[in-house]
């Protein structure tokens, strides 16, 4: 019952309001012509750079995550390292918004510590002003809570591996290539694809970094959306931001969907 | 079970073998022979190095010193996916992403057998174990035991030259247990394959063996068959690891035990001195209601008389203090009461006798 009306007052009611708001006009009548909007160039533009972004920060992410949980999980269980490491992954898979934006400043903006530090050496990483771009400067900002969410995420199902199967394998004339490419990598890939889609729709979703750290335009699709509630501009555009919300709706329930596909059959091969 | 084992297997033989973990040693100067075909049930409580044994077998532990031979051939130092072993894990070792049809053709696959070779095989091997008819299931749609079965089938499929098998019933509810157990031997007996049984469970091991060796911190207490290690124990600890035993304090005279107002022969290997404490069996000693005046060596107190199903069990306190359980028909156990006085006596079964001390 409390996670019923959680849910109602958080996630139902906000959905029905954005759903019905896509289809009136200012004047609360029946419209089509947000959704007409959502064609117009900047919107579109918008959009790919968004999924764009998602893509390229989820690929990394969880390539990079991935390989960090293999590693993590063949430490000894309790052992100090894996209790730092997957704690450390819990901070960071939740530090986003202004205070990671100001961290990236301080550290690679132009006047970066890190930046300073690196022209001392005589490397030189340009202006600093690639860090405020949605592609180059928000991909890096991303990969910071992607690899750490994809660990948590994806750990479970690296160490769910039982050494049985390995063992198996060995006994039955296998190599330890044939063990990843056969057993294990098929076994995992449900779940390593699950995590990717989880991470996707992270990134998908993610304003609050976006915002702090890019100051030109609204090239991505929840800054435009945001961009239509408080422009000081462009006025009574909150419908078309709703319509723009929809279809962030749309595609975040296509991902969820094939995920939830995904992690049931993942989750019937790992239980005992 | 006591059926004999065909001479068409490999012989395997393990020469002192020996491997320390952390200071502590698994395996102590283990030696041990497996005879062409036969199975040896390898028996012990928990980290007596039954199971590090049989890893060092399959080349998924190195043993720090000793030899592995099989067939004649040393096969220390080979890689496990080279030595042609079958194993079955103690559970959940089937690949779960692979009906069991997949799982008994992956070895066959790995050796490049062709797919119509690989799926005659397979068939042979599930309808060995009694599940062709759940060939396309995948490990999360059936039981422990029929995921048991798939597994020795996949162990046996690519005709190893030893089957090792890792505790394969110790995740199955009791009456499979018994069912796959006289399974395992029905097929072992059947395709003649060099075995190796890694068990704690006693019953488990004196029904499929043809041998059991009783291991003990790293070592071999004794190797014997299962009638001859129950009814003449080499050591207190195989004795008592082995069945139940009553430990009774008794005096030695001329080779034989005075006990419960009788005397038992002593095995070979017995303690020597005027007294000892002498290990029998709950079904080496006799129980009959005592008369008004008995109050003899034999006399005791029934303090329980429990109904087993196929045999009953009295325990009885003695006048020297000592608990006794006794093994009676299964029609008799209504004859006793706890507060009964019986009279007890040795049914004149060999026994070991250990230091009183």
């Amino acid at each position: 019952m409390p996670f019923f009306a959680y849910t109602t007052v958080f996630l139902l009611i906000p959905t029905l309001v954005v759903v019905i708001g896509a289809f009136l006009d200012g004047d609360n009548r029946f419209t089509l012509g947000n959704l007409d909007g959502l064609t117009s160039p900047s919107v579109v533009r918008g959009l790919v750079q968004s999924l764009v972004l998602s893509a390229v920060t989820a690929v990394g992410g969880a390539v990079l995550g991935g390989l960090l949980a293999y590693a993590v999980s063949t430490a000894r269980d309790g052992s100090v390292t894996k209790r730092f490491v997957t704690s450390l992954c819990g901070v960071l898979a939740q530090f986003g918004g202004v205070a990671l934006a100001f961290a990236f400043i301080a550290s690679f903006g132009g006047t970066g510590l890190l930046t300073l530090l690196l022209g001392k050496v005589g490397i030189s990483t340009g202006t600093g002003f690639w860090l405020y771009e949605w592609d180059r400067g928000l991909m890096l900002v991303y990969l910071y809570f992607q690899i750490p969410l994809m660990l948590i995420v994806f750990l479970p199902a690296v160490e769910g591996l039982r050494p049985q199967w390995r063992e198996a394998t060995e006994t039955l004339g296998g190599t330890t290539w044939t063990y990843w490419r056969r057993v294990a990598a098929p076994i995992l890939l449900p779940s390593f694809v699950g995590a990717m889609l989880l991470l996707f729709t992270n990134a998908f979703s993610a304003y609050a970094t976006a915002k702090a750290l890019v100051s030109q335009g609204s090239p991505l699709i929840p800054l435009q959306i945001g961009g239509t509630f408080t422009s000081e501009v462009l006025l009574g555009q909150e419908n078309l931001g709703k319509a723009m919300a929809l279809e962030m709706v749309v595609v975040v329930a296509v991902v969820m969907a094939l995920y939830a596909w995904l992690d049931k059959r993942a989750s019937r091969w790992m239980q005992r | 079970m006591s059926a004999t084992a065909t001479a068409q297997g490999t012989p395997v033989q393990l020469t002192d073998l020996r491997r320390v973990y952390g200071g502590v040693a698994a395996l102590d100067g283990l030696t041990l022979h497996l005879e062409p075909g036969e199975l040896v049930a390898l028996l012990g409580p928990s980290g007596c190095g039954k199971t590090t044994a049989l890893r060092c077998l399959a080349g998924l532990e190195d043993p720090d010193s000793g030899t592995i031979e099989v067939g004649g051939r040393d096969v220390t130092g080979v890689p496990t996916n080279k030595r042609d072993m079958g194993m079955v894990f103690q559970a959940y070792s089937l690949f779960p992403h692979m009906t069991a049809r997949q799982n008994v053709e992956f070895g066959l696959e790995l050796r490049g057998r062709d797919r119509a070779a690989r799926r005659a095989r397979a068939a042979e091997m599930l309808d060995l174990v009694g599940l062709s008819q759940h060939a396309d299931k995948y490990a999360h749609q059936m039981s422990g035991g029929q995921q048991q079965r798939v597994a020795l089938a996949r162990a046996l499929a690519i005709e190893p030259q030893v089957l090792l098998l890792d505790e394969p019933l110790s995740a199955l509810d009791a009456k499979v247990r018994v069912q796959l157990r006289d399974e395992i031997r029905r097929i072992q007996l059947e395709v003649g394959t060099t075995t190796l049984f890694v068990t704690h469970d006693q019953e488990e091991a004196l029904a499929v063996a043809d041998r059991v060796g009783v291991m003990s911190v790293g070592r071999l207490e004794q190797l014997a068959a299962p009638a001859d290690l129950y009814t003449s124990p080499r050591t207190p600890f195989v004795a008592d690891f082995v069945g139940l035993t009553n430990r009774l304090r008794a005096t030695v005279s001329e080779g034989r035990a005075q006990v419960l107002g009788g005397s038992v022969p002593l095995l070979e290997g017995s303690a020597g001195g005027p007294e000892v404490v002498v290990l029998v069996r709950p079904e080496g000693v006799t129980v009959g209601p005592a008369g008004d005046a008995e109050s003899g060596a034999g006399s005791a107190t029934v303090v329980s008389a429990s109904f087993l199903g196929g045999h009953g069990r009295v325990v009885a306190r003695t006048g020297s203090d000592e608990l006794v359980t006794v093994q009676v028909p299964n029609t008799d156990v209504t004859r006793y009461r706890p507060g009964d006085r019986v009279v007890l006596g040795p049914r004149g079964d060999a026994a070991l006798a250990v230091s009183a001390d």
